[in-house]
């Protein structure tokens, strides 16, 4: 999971690593701490399956959740031909490109170039759907609902909306719970499939 | 209540490594816990603070490791059992008081956490903490997951009392901060209040009896290494003709590697985590069973040139390779492909990865734009900063700026550009006395709150006994921010129910004979600007104390972010000012139609006020 410091990746790996717990696996999450969470690139990684290494080598996830679009093409570095990514296509400008120092590169070409390495790619507008859920934080809700309704991981919806209920922060219950539905829905439309998987 | 006093023996808990550690310290029944914050250290104090807050333990937030250190020493002298965790270089900080402690021993078992950062993700080196056991002379414990970490922890505390050490519990970034499986254990009561005998001839260190002390070191330290023969922590697996011996993270990627390259029953696997003392009987009946070695350990050949001195002992001359070309680096942490290529390389196995995608930026025909940690919106340290810039370009001075640890060394990045020189914590004062009395240029330093009271305080007194020439700008946002906002003793801003006594900065400054001061609220712009001009035109030791608090503490505390919102109204025209001086990360350009307008993000203005003081072409509007 990759994303911009304040997106809720850590939370969000938090979420998995937890309902994978009750579905009794033995995970093993990475986090990133100090520094980097000043507006940089924050990335966690979820190991599910009898492994004792903590970290994910570039090029071999299987599946990516990347937070924000260029953060997409750039976990690229990460992926292999069979790779899994859900992307949310929303823009959150580094400093150079808000400065107008660099050119923020076109979304839909970033999604091409990543659609034509990875083996499947599921893109849309996450921080839209959380706006309408109600909290705009909730992009990470967003995509983990996305993610379930994948039905690529050992652990079910209804595992990770329990995890939600009983470890997100109270007053976001409902706002993130809402985000996840949106999220599953986001996944059945068709239209943000950019590539489907080989079956 | 504490999630970590939750919870039945047995029970699976999801816990990061550092919180696994503060699990096993309550365990074993720790009594007292210090800790100066430092990544990727900092969780281990930050959750033994919030279970002291039950009563069922003392801890406390210490000025700097070494204070932690020596309070956790005399804790364990009375009895008690102690922990002080601390970032790979605060034992730096601590060395003073660690290498005779190791002489003066300990009573109730005592723990020190050393939190290394391989890959430097938020430290100014990588030093390896493990010479340091070695250094010293105590025993050091190397855990390479979360459970491990618990563990560690209570063996650690066991081993330190059995034999009188302090003993050493080595962790790496990617062991602090993993968050794994992690099975629960009793939890310990609380102790009974503890008792210093007295011994003088035994615990003052004058020469005569450290003399005998040292002697009673060596003694304890083969002591040590009986223990490490027979470590559970230590333990041969596999037989074949090729040994491998990892310690740490390094051996969870080798069991990884081992398992997918198919070579689990072909290879001798020596993991090692009891590392100081080394258990040289296993370690020489492991050399004697292989034909070669592998060792797979991060950062120094910490291993390696034991195994090759032991081997050289015992007359053993079979190839022990760790570091060097096609093998591992010195530098910078390990991954798990990058140990399974090695594996199959000297094993001479395929890899099997699958074929790396060409780099995005190849890919999409341009670089990637990056993407720099920043100040945060709303930060008091940017102001202060812009006061700095615009009063030495009013001025006509080149400004020469020391820096130290903090958010505020975020400050090098342009367009703030305001850190020319950085070693260690509270290097800014010294090394500005050095800078202005070698180059005669005008120097201001610029030193946190928390920086200032944990390394400061010797160099501003140094600097005012000296008759140095340095405007020093204290950046007192009353908190340690970078860490996750712990107290220190001049703090502001505290926790609920914090229970500390703030020590006034202001007046220690002074009492350290600095005359000349001035204090400043950052985010007044004009104030500041006056003060600033005023004080980089004098000579001598001068003290600037910037003092707002930080805003992303303030709304955690409030539980709510200010209303205040500031936007660009109306054209701008062509002026960059803000973007060329300030570097908000509210603030970004639209550019269209020839021209360029700034506008500046709803979402992410902290309604700071500051901009608003420097261009009229920025308003306040009500908040949504």
């Amino acid at each position: 999971m990759t994303g911009v410091g304040g997106q809720g990746t850590l939370l969000a790996s938090r979420v998995l690593g937890e309902a994978a717990l009750a579905a009794g696996f033995t995970p093993l999450l990475s986090e990133t701490h100090g520094m980097a969470q000043r507006g940089g690139v924050v990335t966690s990684t979820v190991i599910l399956g009898d492994l004792k290494s903590p970290i994910i080598s570039p090029g071999e996830a299987d599946l990516v959740l990347a937070f924000e679009a260029l953060e997409a093409l750039r976990a690229l570095e990460y992926c292999h031909a069979r790779t899994l990514m859900l992307a949310n296509t929303a823009v959150i400008p580094p400093y150079p490109v808000a400065v107008g120092q660099v050119s923020y590169p076109e979304v839909s070409a970033m999604l091409a170039v990543v659609a034509r390495q990875v083996g499947g790619l599921l893109a849309f507008d996450a921080g839209a759907l959380a706006r309408e859920a109600g909290s705009p934080l909730a992009v990470n809700m967003v995509l983990l609902g996305a993610l379930a309704a994948t039905d690529t991981l050992p652990v079910s919806a209804a595992d990770l909306q329990q995890v939600i209920r009983d470890k997100t922060n109270p007053r976001f219950v409902n706002a993130n719970l809402s985000a996840f539905e949106m999220g599953a829905a986001a996944a059945r439309e068709p239209a943000h499939w950019l590539r489907r998987p080989a079956a | 209540m504490s999630e970590l006093l939750t919870g039945q023996p047995g029970e699976r808990r999801l816990f990061l490594g550092n919180e696994a550690i503060a699990r096993g310290a309550l365990e074993a029944g720790v009594a007292l816990a210090a800790c100066y914050p430092g990544t990727p250290s900092s969780e281990i104090g930050d959750r033994l603070y919030e279970v002291s807050r039950t009563g069922r333990l003392v801890f406390e937030y210490s000025t700097n490791e070494k204070v932690a250190l020596e309070v956790a020493a005399g804790a364990s002298a009375a009895g008690w059992r102690a922990l002080a965790s601390m970032k790979h270089v605060g034992v730096n900080v601590a060395a003073d008081a660690l290498m005779t402690l190791a002489y003066v021993g300990v009573k109730g078992g005592l723990v020190l956490v050393s939190a290394d950062d391989p890959s430097l993700f938020s430290s100014q080196n990588e030093q390896d903490n493990r010479l340091y056991a070695r250094f010293a002379g105590i025993p050091m414990l190397e855990p390479e997951s979360p459970q491990e970490a618990k563990d560690m922890t209570l063996a650690a505390f066991v081993l330190s009392e059995e034999l009188g050490l302090p003993v050493m519990l080595r962790t790496t970034t990617r062991v602090n901060h993993t968050r794994g499986v992690v099975t629960l254990g009793e939890l310990a009561s609380p102790p009974p209040p503890g008792r210093f005998l007295k011994d003088p001839f035994s615990l003052v260190m004058v020469p005569a009896v450290a003399r005998q002390a040292h002697a009673r070191l060596l003694v304890k330290l083969e002591q040590a290494r009986a223990r490490a023969e027979a470590s559970p922590f230590n333990r041969l697996e596999g037989t074949g003709p090729l040994g491998v011996v990892a310690s740490g993270v390094a051996a969870a990627y080798v069991a990884d590697a081992l398992l997918e390259l198919g070579l689990k029953d072909k290879v001798t696997f020596l993991r090692l985590g009891f590392t100081h003392p080394l258990p040289e009987e296993l370690i020489a009946r492991f050399l004697s069973r292989v034909e070669r070695v592998l060792v797979v350990e991060e950062l120094e050949p910490y291993l390696e040139d034991s195994l090759k001195a032991i081997a050289q002992c015992r007359g053993l001359t079979l190839p022990i390779r760790g570091k060097g070309a096609g093998l591992f680096s010195r530098l910078y942490e390990f991954h798990p492909a990058l140990v399974r290529r090695v594996l199959a390389d000297v094993c001479q196995v395929d890899y099997g990865a699958p074929a790396p995608l060409p780099p995005a930026a190849e890919l999409l025909g341009r670089p990637l734009p990056e993407r720099p940690p920043i100040l945060c919106p709303g930060c008091p340290h940017r102001a202060m900063y812009y006061a700095v810039k615009i009063a030495l370009r009013d001025l006509g001075v080149e400004g020469i700026f020391p820096t130290d640890i903090g958010c505020y060394t975020l400050g090098l990045l342009p367009p703030l550009a305001m850190a020319d020189y950085l070693i260690c914590m509270g290097s800014s004062i010294t090394t500005a006395c050095g800078l202005s009395r070698a180059s005669g240029q005008k120097v201001v330093a610029f030193i946190g709150d928390s920086t200032f009271f944990h390394g400061g305080l010797p160099g501003l007194a140094n600097a005012v006994h000296n008759r140095h020439d340095l405007l020093l700008v204290i950046l007192d946002n009353g908190t340690t921010a970078m860490t996750g906002h712990q107290p220190h003793p001049g703090v502001t801003l505290t926790p609920p129910d914090y229970p500390g006594q703030p020590v006034d900065l202001a007046a220690v400054v002074r009492a350290l004979g600095v005359e000349q001061f001035w204090r400043v609220n950052p985010l007044k712009y004009k104030d500041t600007l006056a003060a600033t001009k005023e004080a980089v035109q004098k000579d001598g030791v001068r003290v600037l104390l910037a003092q707002a608090p930080c805003p992303l503490y303030v709304a955690r505390l409030k539980g709510k972010r200010p209303t205040a919102r500031f936007q660009i109204t109306g054209e701008c025209g062509e002026c960059r000012h803000c973007l060329d001086y300030l570097g908000c990360p509210a603030m970004h350009v639209r550019e269209g139609e020839g021209r360029r307008q700034l506008l500046i993000d709803p979402e992410l203005c902290a309604g700071c006020a500051f901009c608003v003081q420097l261009c009229d072409h920025i308003r306040p509007v009500k908040a949504k």
